[in-house]
């Protein structure tokens, strides 16, 4: 076989109806008689509902119907635990899910009380501001740490804390590491990553057709097929009566795979009820609130080291907050804990972490999933503990590294997949010594750095590292068929956002049965067209479903083989395929067209030999036995006006290993995004809550998201080390731009202000926190 | 985020609109370019019952000299129109450079320079630039106008000593006189935010280079613009040297500004500091240019 | 029911007669009257840009108008830019389709609206003028830099007599 498309930077199949407004996004679909959706949501982040008085909203010409939990009856029920708490030892995972409509409590602000149906979304706003909620206030839990302190108000008050999980997991014996050590560095540290801010709000429109007895529903879910068989569940259907389409979605980034939202819960069950078409698609302000963040945690670590800089062990422990509920269990502290181990061996390591309730919105993953908070404690630990032992903050890296030949690499803690934490593959010091080239390290701090300090500039530069577990199972699966025209379809059960999967999807395709890539009409995202699969999440749609899709590929290649050998009466390994057409080497003019092909395989009369399958088409499924470890090194030089605390990048740098790429230039735009939504997290975006729970950055005037002028111009370059856990060779790389750019910033900006001798052990940082930071350096050089 | 409803008037002409605002006063809200309005009525912070857009006005959509050389600008007057006008970068460079501080292209090519004064943002640099300036607006109700100087135009948070039934009509801008320089600085979280602070300086030097005039005006950092007038009165009649532009920045950051507000970006202190730094090289921008100036 | 008007508006050449409240936002008219559903709508406070239309020639945010505001007007939405797409585009389009200058495409619109009126008053803009230029519209998704490179390559399509260009 002749790879052609593989590897290959091809523009991608799904632009031109994106780029001419020709394509179907959720707020898109209209339906006749459609009804529309606002929410009464909760102003309190803690209170007992004591009444609400919907009548006058009823009232309200315009207005269909207006919903609370007391009329949902026995469909009011609290969501599903999506991810059950993995199997370690000891663990306490409490799980407290999310509810439709809240009932006797709010938990937290936004939480919807009660849904107004009206002929339009402007009506139905009129009638929210009809309604009246009397809530009785509670005092709002917002600290981490208050949260856990024993006169603390229960938000779930049927247990007896606000802790939400508690786990300990360990590899060695960190004390007995610890007294050997010649250095033990211990700090505190903070890291909040925000919110996913999709551009597209999340939406749903639903149709129930009385007549056919069939629910169809357009959600901007990751996760269109476990959409459709809760629901099925839920609403007491049959999954064949309903189809779940995850159509274009303008970005997921995590929170879109989180499931249900109490609005995926009502929306369809009131289109049923009222026999007539209902849409909702949240506000940009409802998105502050009602969809789900990531935020923050607080880590009290410990490294333990040789005067060498050898790493002897880690301690961490580490609170993270999981808002008012818990239905996507431990995925966010579980990566936290298992991506702080980073590049590195460490032989002793000791974690232990509380997840704890608060008065806040939920927490679940978003691009990168707690990677972040553990990456930007290690990192930070290396940092300091090279100052400490006067060694190159490269070479503290260097000598820690985990060297090629000791993969398979166990960690031996459990990943968020449940099984054991086992880097596959990986070669990491070509990564950084390929980033020190590409942004000229040695110059740099030797010649550039001190001229333009003589200047008065104040410049700086950091490089850190960081692996990202991707690719986990369960599974995925696709199907590949050649239609009698010679096109190819290909379904594949999970969602896509703007991955390209059209394209990098039907690369694997079109190498498989030598068709050209742009006849390959993929389909993701839709129940009708694939009755399996668990979503896109995790940076895995490249790895598992694009495996997936190249057995099915194989196996409808093989049917080709067999189906020609039979009617060119030659061997199969005398075939050759290519241009869509199947000939006998050498003899060009044999060449049967696919489609031709495809229309003898599904004969209308006479008989088949048996157990001959019909067609030339093929399901297969694929499940790696384990996730697979991608990795790379950032760099970035910047410089910082210490009088505004104001931060300019300069260059920014990424060298990244993500096993084989199947479509480079697609593989940078995920890269380049990562990078923006770093930067964004390292030095703009901030989620604040005040003490009451009051969200005080609900708009995009307050939580600012980087344009074109904050983020630089990327450079990027790759090593390959390929995955063998599946036949692709391929590891994920959607979430790897995002991870290191907390500890980056730290590092860099840290280097420029080296006067300062500023020590940076929180993210985001801001030029209001820059400020303060320069101002206590000062205090302390002052006072010293 | 839908609007509430409203009762929606289109006028075509300034007695019109007048008439209206007599006739709704307090209940009425004008539209112009909308960019803040609209955001406010979508969110329903804002949720005027009558809303008159002077859009159709065509009389008042004018950018011209003033008589004493300095510019006028209508009340349909849009950013980007003032961005691009070679009559505002000649005569009023100040106004020409603070355009495209302001927010971004699609919002300033509807947004105007009325609206932005009328408006009354703390944040906003165009009410410093006018104070900065000595400007004054033009505020027309039914049977007459008055000219209300800029000074006495702004009286805090989004309040203006415009009446419920006044239309600020027209802007002008007196020109700068010779040996006169000028700067704009800020610091916003990203191009084209609102300042977290911001200072405007015009001066003006004599022939030997003593400082005859100083007008250093802040934003973002009170309930509205800030006049530094003990930093002024600290610049006149010296030489402006670099110690001398440093104290008195110093001057405007403890004894001018009161204390600054506090919000989720700022602190009361990081305001300060950044008067203080802002403030300095506004000055030395702006006596830089007086001194270079030969006219 | 509040007060209805009815407005005339021209989108993208063709003449639409509908009858709104006038508190109904542009953004809504062009994709929920109109079935104009490319301009899309991601923030309703004048932040994002995803919903840039052309109104009069001149980029604007469609959801900080009123539809009524529109009336005698003419608008322009990413649907006119290249009339038969998807088949044939806009050279712009072509552009952000062969630098990968889009990733989920709900942004896409609002850029392609900012700029090609830029385009037009800046045949050969630097990378600088490029960011500022598109500095109020949010991607989410590309981190910007293949939008810019599309800008470049638009601009070299467009524009293709070489002594018009220097080289940057």
């Amino acid at each position: 076989m002749t790879t052609r498309y593989f590897g290959q930077r091809i523009k991608r199949n799904e632009d031109p109806v994106l780029l001419s407004g020709r394509a179907l996004f959720t707020d898109d679909v209209h339906l006749p008689d459609m009804l529309h959706v606002a929410f009464v949501r909760s102003d309190h982040a803690h209170g007992r509902i004591v009444s609400i008085d919907v009548e006058a909203a009823r009232e309200r010409e315009g207005v269909v119907a207006v919903y609370t939990a007391a009329d949902l009856g026995d469909y009011w029920q609290p969501g599903p635990l999506l991810v059950p708490p993995p199997p370690i030892e000891g663990i306490v995972f409490n799980a407290r899910t999310q509810v439709p409509l809240a009932k006797d409590k709010v938990r937290h602000v936004g939480e919807p009380i009660a849904m107004v149906v009206a002929e339009s979304r402007y009506i139905a706003e009129d009638a929210v501001e009809d309604i009246f909620v009397e809530i009785e206030p509670l005092p709002a839990v917002v600290d981490m740490e208050k949260a856990l302190e024993p006169d603390a108000p229960l938000i779930h008050e049927d247990l007896d804390s606000n802790l939400a999980a508690h786990v300990v997991q360990t590899k060695g014996d960190y004390e007995k590491a610890k007294a050997e050590a010649d250095v033990v560095i211990r700090r505190r540290f903070y890291y909040n990553h925000g919110i996913a801010a999709a551009m597209e709000n999340r939406g749903m429109v639903a149709h129930w057709d009385a007549k056919t007895q069939h629910l169809t529903m357009w959600d901007t879910t990751q996760a269109p097929i476990a959409i459709r068989n809760g629901l099925a569940a839920m609403l007491g259907l049959s999954t064949s009566q309903v189809r779940v389409i995850a159509p274009f979605i303008g970005g997921g980034f995590g929170p879109k795979i989180m499931m249900f939202y109490p609005e995926e819960v009502l929306i369809p069950w009131a289109a049923m009820k009222l026999n007539r078409p209902v849409k909702w698609i949240e506000d940009r302000r409802e998105n502050f609130f009602a969809t789900t963040h990531e935020r923050d945690q607080i880590h009290w670590a410990e490294i333990a080291l040789t005067k060498e800089g050898r790493i002897l062990g880690v301690k961490d422990t580490f609170l993270h907050d999981t808002g008012a509920y818990d239905p996507y269990g431990l995925t966010v502290p579980i990566n936290s804990q298992c991506t702080l181990l980073g590049c590195y061996d460490v032989p002793n390591y000791y974690s232990e972490f509380k997840a704890v309730f608060t008065n806040k919105t939920l927490v679940t993953p978003y691009r990168g999933a707690g990677r972040q908070h553990g990456v930007f404690v290690m990192e930070r630990l290396l940092d300091i503990a090279a100052r400490e032992l006067g060694l190159d903050r490269n070479e503290i890296r260097r000598r820690n590294f985990i060297p090629p030949d000791k993969f398979p690499y166990n960690n031996e803690i459990i990943y968020q997949d449940f099984v054991p934490l086992v880097y596959d593959s990986g070669n990491y010091e070509p990564a950084l010594n390929k980033a020190l080239e590409l942004i000229g390290y040695e110059q740099f701090v030797k010649e550039e750095q001190p001229r333009l300090r003589a200047e008065g500039k104040h410049v700086g530069i950091g490089v850190v590292a960081y692996v990202e577990g991707t690719g986990i199972g369960p599974y995925e699966g696709a199907r590949v068929q050649i239609e009698s025209n010679g096109m190819v379809n290909v379904a594949t059960g999970i969602g896509t956002q703007g991955q390209g999967h059209f394209t990098s999807f039907a690369q694997v395709v079109a190498d498989q049965l030598g068709v050209d890539v742009r006849k390959i009409r993929m389909v993701t995202g839709d129940t009708a067209e694939f009755h399996w699969g668990t979503g896109t999440f995790a940076s895995r749609g490249a790895v598992v479903a694009g495996n997936a899709i190249h057995a099915a590929a194989a196996a409808v290649r093989q049917k080709i083989l067999k189906l020609a050998s039979q009617e060119l009466e030659v061997a199969e390994e005398d075939l050759e395929l290519g241009d869509g057409k199947v000939w006998v080497r050498g003899v060009p003019d044999t060449a049967i067209d696919l489609g031709t092909l495809a229309v003898k395989a599904n004969p209308l009369r006479g008989a088949v030999k048996p157990g001959t399958e019909p067609g030339l088409e093929a399901t297969a499924y694929f499940g790696p036995e384990r996730g697979a470890t991608a990795n790379g090194v950032h760099a970035m030089i910047v410089e910082v006006d210490p009088e505004t605390a104001t931060v300019q990048i300069k260059r920014y740098v990424t060298v990244h290993d993500c096993g084989r790429v199947i479509n480079p230039l697609i593989l940078d735009g995920q890269i380049h995004g990562g990078i923006a939504q770093g930067i964004g997290n390292a030095f703009y975006e901030r989620i604040i809550y005040d003490d009451n729970g009051q969200l005080l950055t609900a708009s995009f005037m307050d939580y600012l998201i980087p344009t074109a002028m904050e983020v630089p111009p990327i450079e990027i370059d790759h090593v390959e080390t390929p995955s063998p856990l599946n036949p692709l060779g391929t590891k994920g790389a959607g979430e790897a731009g995002a991870i290191p750019t907390g500890a980056l910033f730290a590092q860099a900006i840290e280097d420029a202000l080296a006067e300062y001798n500023l020590e940076i052990r929180e993210i985001p940082l801001s030029p209001n926190r820059l400020f303060e930071l320069i101002q206590e350096a000062k205090a302390k050089k002052g006072g010293a | 985020m839908k609007p509430a409803p409203f009762k929606y008037h289109a006028p075509t002409t300034v007695d019109e609109v007048v008439g209206l605002l007599a006739e709704h006063g307090y209940d009425a809200k004008i539209l112009a370019g909308g960019q803040s309005l609209i955001p406010t009525m979508n969110f329903r912070l804002a949720q005027p019952a009558v809303l008159i857009d002077i859009n159709a006005v065509s009389e008042l959509a004018y950018i011209k000299s003033n008589g004493d050389g300095g510019l006028r600008v209508g009340a349909l007057a849009r950013h980007a129109e003032a961005e691009h006008s070679r009559l505002v970068a000649e005569v009023a460079p100040l106004v020409h450079a603070t355009m495209p501080l302001i927010a971004h292209p699609q919002i300033r090519n509807r947004g105007t320079l009325c609206g932005s004064l009328a408006h009354a943002d703390p944040a906003s640099e165009l009410p410093a630039v006018l104070v900065a300036l000595q400007g004054r607006v033009r505020a027309s109700r039914q049977g007459g106008s008055r000219w209300i100087a800029a000074e006495e135009f702004f009286q805090g948070i989004f309040t203006t000593a415009l009446e419920p039934d006044e239309l600020l009509a027209e802007a002008a801008f007196p020109p700068l006189p010779s040996r006169s320089g000028w700067a704009i600085q800020e610091v916003a979280r990203r191009h084209g935010d609102f300042a977290l602070a911001g200072a405007v300086a015009v001066v003006q030097v004599d022939e030997g280079g003593t400082c005859t005039a100083a007008r250093l005006v802040f934003f973002g950092v009170g309930e509205g613009p800030v006049l530094a007038r003990q930093a002024g009165a600290a610049l006149v009649g010296a030489e402006p040297t670099e110690q001398r532009i440093a104290d008195a920045a110093a001057l405007a950051a403890n004894n001018d500004v009161p204390t600054p507000h506090e919000d989720i970006h700022a602190s009361s202190a990081y305001r300060r500091h950044l008067v203080e730094v802002l403030g300095r090289r506004a000055l030395s921008q702006a006596f830089a240019r007086a001194t270079a100036e030969e006219r | 029911m509040s007060e209805q008007m009815t407005i005339r508006v021209t989108i993208n050449g063709k003449a639409y007669e509908r009858t709104v409240e006038p508190r109904l936002l542009l953004s809504d008219f062009l994709r929920h009257e109109c079935d104009l559903t490319g301009t899309h709508v991601g923030c309703e406070h004048g932040v994002c840009g995803a919903c840039t239309v052309l109104f009069d020639g001149l980029p604007v945010r469609s959801c900080l108008m009123f539809a009524v505001q529109a009336h005698g007007h003419e608008v322009t939405t990413v649907e006119g830019l290249a009339p038969e797409a998807p088949e044939r585009l806009h050279p712009l389009q072509e552009a952000f389709w062969e630098a990968h200058g889009l990733q989920c495409g709900f942004c896409t619109p609002g850029f392609l609206m900012t700029l090609v009126p830029f385009l037009e008053q800046n045949p050969n803009p630097s990378d600088e003028e490029i960011r500022e230029a598109i500095a109020g519209n949010l991607c989410r998704c590309t981190g910007y830099q293949h939008i810019v490179s599309a800008v470049k390559l638009a601009a070299a399509k467009m524009h293709p007599d070489p002594s018009l260009r220097e080289t940057r």
